[in-house]
């Protein structure tokens, strides 16, 4: 009899008063009961809705009747097949309008809590899996990848587990892109990440860090180098401004800057090397996850006041919603329908506050969103020391322009095809963020795992 | 992997260091910058290429001694490694078709302005170079300078060496004397470099500076570098760090370099006080 309750279990987390002043993993995961007895709830529907949902199409039924049956190295099987990062997808993916948005069980009632099943069968398997992954019989031919993301992992694990000889180059002093550099510590521990990618090396993957492609080789020079075909999966990492007085003031971050202090820099740990500002008020603008991650940040380090400056309504913040509930139970305060105006500063331009004018929505436009329109005359201050800009990155332009021949479109995007990620240079492939401009982790691995498949066709088509 | 080859020091304060570094050697040019981190954990800092030689495949980098990083820097001997060093990063400075620039160079400023002058002499322009020091001990290059310029002018705060004065008082007797350059470079401190480009805009004369806010990844990701010239924002690490001196907001750039003074001044207090206990 499956387990009929209208909802899931909960996930153990740590509590918002406490949980706001360190940077300690949120939530917690299941226990083995609390795994097994959420993986009853599963219908295991024949039609598999679920999967439909899934860019990477993990067979999901399958997996979770494993965990049912305490079967959780099948599970991890079945998991892996589809997907090389499940520790950080069960974490990260925006299961609500994925997954678990088709699951039958939704319909009356929450859903099955697809990724926290996720993670709790990745995460045992990190526990417990003794040898690290058989390296492959190599075959002997060679495969670039720029960009150490979601993208550009996965694209060299599937390679490298075809044979090739994969490297991937990585612009900064560590691999794992936006998960490095970008989600904080107490949403995805780095040492997820690290092991994730020691089981990369353990494959063959050689990575090289503090390789800027295009400044310190060319796509051309890869190929020069013997390298039979090329993956780009930059990411979309340069910050946009709002271009309104007073962004340059100091204590003026974009979120990137922020985050990068934080994460990657280690700001948060009290030796750090890193200066980073401990503002008492903090406005961050933008309200998507980059936009959370901000805001609870700079909770952590202390702020009195957090606010999400975010110029449409709660329905419309695309954040995660799990994030922004757990934003909310941190004490962070939700300033929504209203819009930056200009930030001002004292003499010595410090942030002194931010001035904002509300909004109410009108006609939906063409994203299909009610577009928020400025109320005149309503403007009003907001006392802050600190603004952080969460509006939306672009890709970098970098690469489009020391490689000629690479067609992007006019948001600087790089033209692949869809299927295949084929770019409009032989050899070159593309995927994740550079393509799609800012999106999500599994986006980025799904079309790592496409073009590493579309790779291989030509590789070999190529030898024949 | 990144090892220092060689260690110098120049003055009590300022080192130079060669780096093992081909791939960067090969692409180097004058006016681009690396970035490096003396040991895990460590803050990545950006410092100006002083020279580089293809051949050798050696990056030379020269560096005062400021802050808690650059501290810890020059603790590290011949033979030892760096955490990370990566580049070549940034646009090169621009020195084709010119014929008669001056160059300016303000403290360690002055070991970014050699690499140009050079170039510029070895293109077979006339470099008249102006230099500039608080006193004599800090001098460096000289030599280097006298060999890659027609005229070599130095100049010191308190007259220990050289004239007495500052770069600005040589370059308005150079062109009250009539000389006309296509460009004036200028490299130093930003109170220097904004005052030079005081004195030429009045003079109509084109003026280059090169910026060197606070950055972290070099790469256009974080917007940290970012300045205002001519009303529009820039990332200094991806659109320079070479600009237009009379388009740029000179104040913004000081009061943004301050930003982590107090931190900067905390930190490299304790590094000091670390390598006093070994
Ligand atoms: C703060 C934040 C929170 C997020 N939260 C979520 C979330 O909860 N769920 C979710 O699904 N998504 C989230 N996202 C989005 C998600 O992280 C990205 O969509 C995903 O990482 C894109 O993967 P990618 O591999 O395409 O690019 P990236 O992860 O951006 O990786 C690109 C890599 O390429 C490197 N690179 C760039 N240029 C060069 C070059 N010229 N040479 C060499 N290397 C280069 C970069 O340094 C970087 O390491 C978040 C993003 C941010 C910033
Ligand atoms: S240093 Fe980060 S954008 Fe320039």
């Amino acid at each position: 009899m499956p387990n009929m309750s209208l909802k899931k279990n909960e996930m153990p987390v740590q509590a918002p008063e406490e949980r706001n002043r360190n940077f300690d993993e949120v939530a917690l995961g299941y226990t083995l009961e609390q795994a097994m007895d959420e993986a009853a709830r599963c219908l295991n529907c024949k039609h598999k809705p679920c999967v439909g949902g899934c860019p990477v199409a993990i067979d999901i039924p399958a997996f979770i009747q494993e965990i049912k049956v305490g079967n959780l190295a099948k599970a991890y099987e079945i998991l892996s097949a589809s997907t090389s990062l499940p520790a950080v997808c069960g974490r990260v993916c925006p299961q609500e309008t994925q997954c678990e948005q088709k699951c039958v069980r939704g319909i009356k009632g929450e859903p099955v809590a697809i990724g926290r099943l996720e993670r709790f069968v990745a995460d045992w398997h990190m526990q417990n899996a003794k040898e690290p992954p058989a390296k492959p019989a190599a075959n002997g031919h060679k495969a670039a990848v720029i960009g150490a993301g979601p993208a550009g992992l996965t694209c060299a694990g599937d390679l490298a587990k075809k044979g090739y000889q994969v490297t991937i180059f990585e612009a900064l002093h560590l691999a794992g892109g936006v998960l490095v550099y970008g989600i904080p510590q107490f949403r995805l521990p780095k040492e997820i990440v690290r092991k994730e990618i020691d089981n990369l090396k353990a494959l063959g993957v050689e990575i090289q860090t503090n390789m800027v492609v295009g400044k310190v080789l060319t796509i051309d020079e890869l190929f020069e180098q013997g390298f039979e075909s090329v993956f780009i999966g930059s990411g979309a990492g340069l910050p946009n401004f709002m271009r309104i007085p007073g962004e340059n003031l100091k204590g003026v971050y974009s979120a990137n800057e922020f985050l990068t202090r934080i994460n990657l820099m280690k700001a948060y740990k009290a030796d750090s090397q890193t200066p980073i500002l401990h503002a008492k008020n903090v406005a961050v603008v933008g309200g998507g996850n980059v936009a959370m991650d901000a805001a609870r940040c700079a909770k952590r380090l202390g702020a009195e006041k957090v606010y999400i400056v975010y110029r449409r309504s709660l329905e419309e913040l695309p954040a995660r919603k799990e994030e922004v509930e757990h934003a909310m139970e941190e004490g962070i305060d939700f300033r929504l329908l209203n819009n930056p105006t200009r930030i001002l500063g004292d003499e010595q331009m410090n942030v002194r506050s931010m001035e904002c004018i509300q909004m109410e929505l009108g006609e939906p436009d063409a994203s299909g969103r009610r577009r928020p329109i400025a109320k005149p005359g309503s403007e009003f201050q907001l006392d802050v020391d600190c603004v952080i800009i969460a509006i939306g990155t672009s890709p970098n332009p970098l690469l489009r322009s020391t490689t000629k021949g690479l067609e992007t479109n006019k948001w600087g995007c790089i033209v692949a095809d869809e299927k295949t990620g084929a770019t409009s240079r032989e050899g070159v492939f593309a995927g994740g963020d550079a393509v799609t401009g800012a999106a999500t982790v599994i986006l980025a691995m799904g079309a790592g795992k496409a073009a590493a498949k579309a790779m291989d066709e030509y590789m070999q088509a190529k030898r024949a | 992997m990144y090892t220092i080859l060689k260690k110098q020091a120049l003055n009590p304060t300022v080192t130079l260091m060669e780096i093992d570094a081909p791939p960067i050697a090969k692409k180097a040019e004058p006016g681009q910058f690396i970035i490096l981190r003396v040991d895990e954990d460590g803050e990545r800092i950006p410092l100006t290429i002083a020279d580089f030689d293809r051949q050798r495949g050696t990056v030379t980098i020269i560096f005062q001694i400021v802050g808690a990083t650059t501290e810890r820097l020059n603790h590290l001997n011949q033979g030892d490694c760096l955490q990370d060093f990566v580049g070549p990063l940034g646009v090169p400075s621009h020195t084709e078709g010119l014929q008669k620039v001056c160059v300016i160079g303000g403290g360690v400023g002055s070991a970014i302005a050699y690499p140009i002058a050079k170039k510029l002499h070895q293109n077979g322009c006339q470099v008249h170079a102006i230099v500039g020091f608080r006193n004599k001990d800090l001098v460096i290059l000289e030599e280097e300078f006298r060999s890659v310029s027609q005229r070599f002018l130095l100049m010191s705060d308190d007259g220990t060496a050289g004239e007495k004065g500052l770069v600005t008082d040589a370059l308005k007797k150079l062109l009250d004397a009539g000389e006309q350059y296509d460009e004036v470079i200028a490299i130093g401190p930003l109170v220097m470099m904004k005052f030079v480009c005081k004195l030429t805009k009045e003079y109509g004369v084109k003026t280059v500076v090169s910026m060197n806010p606070i950055m972290i990844d070099g790469t256009g990701m974080c917007g940290g570098c970012r300045l205002s010239v001519g009303g529009q924002t820039k990332f200094a690490c991806v659109d320079g760090p070479d600009f237009d001196g009379h388009l740029v907001d000179f104040d913004e750039a000081i009061q943004r370099a301050a930003m982590y003074k107090a931190f900067e001044q905390q930190r490299r207090e304790e590094t000091c006080k670390l390598f006093e206990g070994v």
